[in-house]
């Protein structure tokens, strides 16, 4: 038997040095390895989801599938067209989201509002709040900017602040609403900002049958170009986007440091992490739900204007508006929450984006395959254990990252 | 069954939490660990139940070799665990509970009345008195736990573990606790009983494995050692666990309770017209069982909840109806009942913990501004002022052992230079040793002029500490008590209602 049944001696001897478990220097490693390991994760999600379209190209593939047919015959020829197809449709999405300045100036503008959005997302989220109002968020801002951009005339360096004000202001009204709704009555938010967003959707319809918005000329709900003044000027370089990457850049950071370093942030975090025990450390959890709606609106409300002030062929229309509101879900999720990792997700599918229509010209590999891609990048994210099935690693220590599973418990 | 821990050592980033333990578990006897807070009692336990997988050593099942991937295989093997926070579906029944993940189905439907049935057949075994159609959220805590053991023996644990256990529970529901560990062990199986209270210990166990820092430094038997020693035996040194204080030189009150009423379901008072001052200099501790309107009260004092009548005063301010965050800026500290609730935001690190209510004011803040450093610099000293168990200061509060997460919320609401002191439940779930210091502390805030209002369910500590004592009853205060006057029975005698004509408040 291999039990301690030793007498209990007396008097216990003092304590030896080596009693102490505690290795010192580590706090470094410590805080650092959930981050470590959150990153790994995320990355291997995505190549598992590159890995598994590539399958789904492959047998979409005519080629490929007759390759395939003749197997038995020829395995080789199977194996090494299959490798081909991936390989040629990744090359040529690589090469149209990234390959020259005009891909990545493309990838960049797709980047911009998606960015906008998944901050607004995750910001909410790390008040404990599951936005799905952005699309109403984004129309109402992108509604407010368009008043500014069509009926007011300024001179440039007023009117584009005022118009970028105006669609920021737009989205935090919408989202305060939802906030105050929730810390009033306590009606959760995911049913109010979904209520809200038919309600924008609506009064958008209106808008756009009204003189002052709709273009001369057009029976369908479109609006008149913005006044050249509220427009966000393009940058200089040989990557020129337009000022709205700028404020997107700057809103990650100011979104980190809000969250990360601020008073505010602080009460953000700790309402959305733990309600009870920030109510009994005093701080206001309804004030920190109204506040964190609407500035997660007033993101939403960017991520609309910058589409609609920044490029050229981009006008005031129902449909564009309501997906961002829901990619910017799948972004933060993606992006864990984090302002860093929204960036990394926007670019990243910005980068699908605009590489799916070169991809298509080069290697008749459909666009849709994207939207594959992107769901699969999704699912692997949210589901860390199949990950951890497929690669052999250990989730288990994964406490670090906000995960989107563990939001709908509201209250 | 036998089940044999063989050399297991188990690495947390930063702490070695399990150092080289062997320790065997026999059928039909009670083994109890000792060990001080964060010697790593639970990181065993949860080794055995397959929640960690250790770094080396082996665990043999009646000789065997076993390897756990989790939970369920630990429960296939015959082990059962109930926790400290219990994890019950709230609005499930009993039988509803305990069936869950191992569903008898007839046809594809659940077989309820099987399932009834079981759970009657054990609870009627081991006089555990539950009934199997209660709904979960309806029953006291003790009777939750209950649930808990039955939900262990339905999947027909041949050892079953009882991490701190009794610490939810009143003194009596501990007393029917312990008659139960003593028939399960009757019955042949393997008990492992966690707790940091000696007497329990020395009543319940057959034998005592004492872990010190994540390993095994003695065993032995209640026989064998006296409460003292075991003690000593605990910390690695000598320690005297009464706590010395002089009598009080209390000044004017700080706290003033006048005719304070709490509405709870159906609008039944469950605090009732509770009337008493705290003077500065005086510790007054409320007794009673739990439940009868202690929470309610602390909650009302402390911002949480608006009470229907009367009127709360903070050094003569009237504070009725003002928020949380304006009660902390008059001089109040609160040590909350529930703290893993309550008191701490689990994921956040340490050092964020320890600024959980003092973050708006300077020097942790710079106008919006968060300084970092002044938080690290306090997280710093106070984890070394209260021997804070923790592997940094950015460690996630909810890795810390139980008791080291206790000791984050002293330390925070200890230096804060309070007024007015509320603590509710203060050394639950502590070791001895925290305990004396903590008790320590809370005397020389005392000295220091500070008003400290107790709520314990422990009558020793209450005595231990009390300089008055208000004994609540039913949402009443019976009586308040003071000098000769403090005695056990007085207090047993209001505890239960029954108001001696001297007594009468
Ligand atoms: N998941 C975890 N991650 C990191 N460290 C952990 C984790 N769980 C426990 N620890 C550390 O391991 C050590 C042992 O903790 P454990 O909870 O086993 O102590 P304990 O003996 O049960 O104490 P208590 O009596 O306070 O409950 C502590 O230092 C704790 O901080
Ligand atoms: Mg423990």
């Amino acid at each position: 038997m291999s039990t301690t049944d030793s007498e209990l001696p007396p008097a216990p001897p003092p304590e030896s040095p080596t009693d102490a478990p505690l290795t010192p220097g580590t706090s470094m490693a410590v805080r650092f390895a959930a981050y470590g390991r959150t990153a790994l994760f995320t990355v291997l999600a995505i190549v598992t989801a590159l890995l598994l379209g590539a399958l789904v190209i492959i047998f979409s593939d005519p080629d490929a599938l007759g390759a395939w047919s003749s197997f038995f015959s020829d395995p080789g020829e199977a194996l090494s067209t299959s490798w081909q197809v991936a390989f040629d449709s990744y090359e040529a999405l690589f090469d149209s989201s990234f390959g020259e300045f005009d891909a990545i100036n493309r990838t960049l503008v797709e980047a911009t509002p998606l960015l906008f959005g998944g901050l607004s997302v995750a910001l909410a989220f790390r008040a404990g709040l599951f936005n799905i109002g952005g699309a109403g968020q984004v129309m109402v801002g992108a509604s407010a900017a368009a008043w500014a951009g069509l009926t007011l005339d300024l001179p440039a360096v007023i009117h584009l602040p005022v118009a970028l004000l105006a669609g920021f202001a737009g989205g935090m009204l919408w989202g305060g609403i939802a906030g105050f709704l929730k810390a009033r009555t306590g009606a959760h938010e995911v049913i109010t900002t979904i209520m809200l967003n038919f309600i924008a959707l609506r009064f958008l319809d209106y808008l756009l049958t009204t003189d002052r918005f709709q273009r001369p000329g057009r029976n369908d709900p479109l609006s008149r170009p913005m006044a050249e003044s509220a427009r966000l000027p393009e940058l200089p370089g040989p990557v020129p986007a337009h000022l709205g990457l700028l404020l997107a850049l700057a809103a990650t950071f100011g979104v980190w440091w809000l969250l990360e370093r601020s008073t505010i942030g602080f009460r953000m975090r700790a309402v959305g992490t733990n309600p009870d025990a920030a109510r009994t450390a005093g701080m206001s959890v309804g004030a920190t739900y109204v506040l964190a709606m609407a500035l997660a609106g007033g993101l939403a409300g960017l991520a609309g204007t910058s589409n609609l002030l920044g490029r050229p062929s981009f006008s005031l229309s129902g449909g564009f508006y309501e997906s961002i509101g829901f990619d910017a879900i799948a972004l933060a999720l993606v992006g864990r929450s984090k302002p860093g990792g929204v960036l990394g997700a926007a670019v990243l599918f910005g980068a699908l984006r605009s590489g799916s229509t070169g991809m298509q010209a080069a290697t008749q590999t459909p666009v849709d395959i994207i939207v594959v891609i992107q769901a699969l990048i999704i699912l692997f994210v949210a589901a860390p254990r199949i990950v951890e099935a497929i690669w052999r690693v250990r989730a288990r220590e994964l406490t670090d990252a906000p995960q989107f599973t563990s939001g709908w418990g509201g209250s | 069954m036998r089940v044999e821990i063989d050399g297991i050592t188990k690495r947390f980033p930063g702490v070695l939490a399990v150092d080289d333990v062997s320790v065997t578990f026999e059928p039909g006897e009670v083994h109890a660990l000792l060990g001080e807070n964060g010697a790593g009692k639970s990181t065993l336990m949860n080794l055995l139940f397959g929640l960690h997988e250790p770094d080396s050593g082996v665990l043999r099942i009646d000789g065997r070799d076993v390897h756990f991937h989790g939970p369920s295989d630990a429960i296939a093997a015959g082990i059962g665990m109930v926790h400290q926070h219990f994890k019950l579906v709230p609005v499930f029944t009993v039988a509803e509970n305990v069936m869950l993940g191992v569903e008898e189905t007839i046809r594809g439907f659940l077989d309820r009345r099987a399932a009834r049935a079981r759970v009657a057949e054990l609870s009627e075994r081991y006089g555990l008195k539950v009934d199997p159609g209660a709904v979960v959220e309806d029953l006291p805590v003790g009777i939750q736990q209950r649930v808990e053991i039955i939900k262990a023996l339905y999947r027909d644990a041949q050892c079953l573990i009882l991490d701190e256990a009794t610490a939810v529970l009143t003194p009596p529901e501990i007393e029917d606790l312990l008659e139960i560990v003593a028939q399960l062990r009757d019955d042949g199986r393997a008990i492992v009983f966690i707790s940091h209270k000696l007497r329990e210990v020395m009543a319940a166990a057959d034998k005592i494995t004492v872990l010190r820092r994540g390993r095994v430094v003695g065993s032995t038997t209640p026989a064998r050692s006296s409460p003292g020693e075991l003690a000593s035996m605990m910390v690695g040194r000598d320690i005297d666990l009464t706590v010395t204080k002089a009598p009080a030189t209390p000044a004017g009150a700080v706290l003033e309770l006048a005719g304070v009423t709490v509405l709870g379901e159906h609008d039944k008072p469950v605090v009732d017209e509770v009337t008493f001052d705290v003077r500065a200099g005086e510790i007054l501790a409320v007794a009673g069982v739990s439940g009868n309107g202690q929470t309610e009260l602390v909650q009302a004092i402390t911002g949480l909840r608006v009470p229907a009548a009367g009127t709360i005063a903070l050094n003569g301010t009237d504070l009725t109806h003002k928020s949380v965050a304006d009660r902390f800026e008059r001089g109040l500290a609160h040590v909350p009942e529930d703290r893993q609730r309550d008191g701490l935001v689990g994921p956040f690190p340490v050092r964020d913990n320890l600024v959980l209510n003092l973050w708006r004011r300077r020097p942790f803040a710079r106008g919006v501004r968060i300084d970092r450093r002044a938080i690290r610099e306090n997280a710093d000293a106070l984890i070394e002022q209260f021997d804070i168990r923790t592997s940094s200061i950015y460690a996630a509060s909810e890795t810390l052992s139980g008791g080291n997460q206790q000791k984050v919320i002293i330390a925070r609401e200890f230096t804060k230079q309070a007024k007015l002191l509320v603590l509710s439940q203060p050394t639950r779930g502590l070791d001895v040793g925290s305990i004396k210091y903590i008790h320590t502390r809370v005397v020389e805030q005392r000295d220091a002029g500070c008003a400290v209002l107790l709520v314990s369910y422990e009558l020793d500590e209450v005595l231990a500490l009390a300089d008055r004592v208000a004994v609540m009853c039913e949402g009443r205060v019976l009586g308040v008590l003071e000098g000769e006057e403090l005695t056990r029975d007085r207090i047993g005698l209001l505890m239960a209602g029954t108001v001696l004509p001297q007594d009468a408040a």
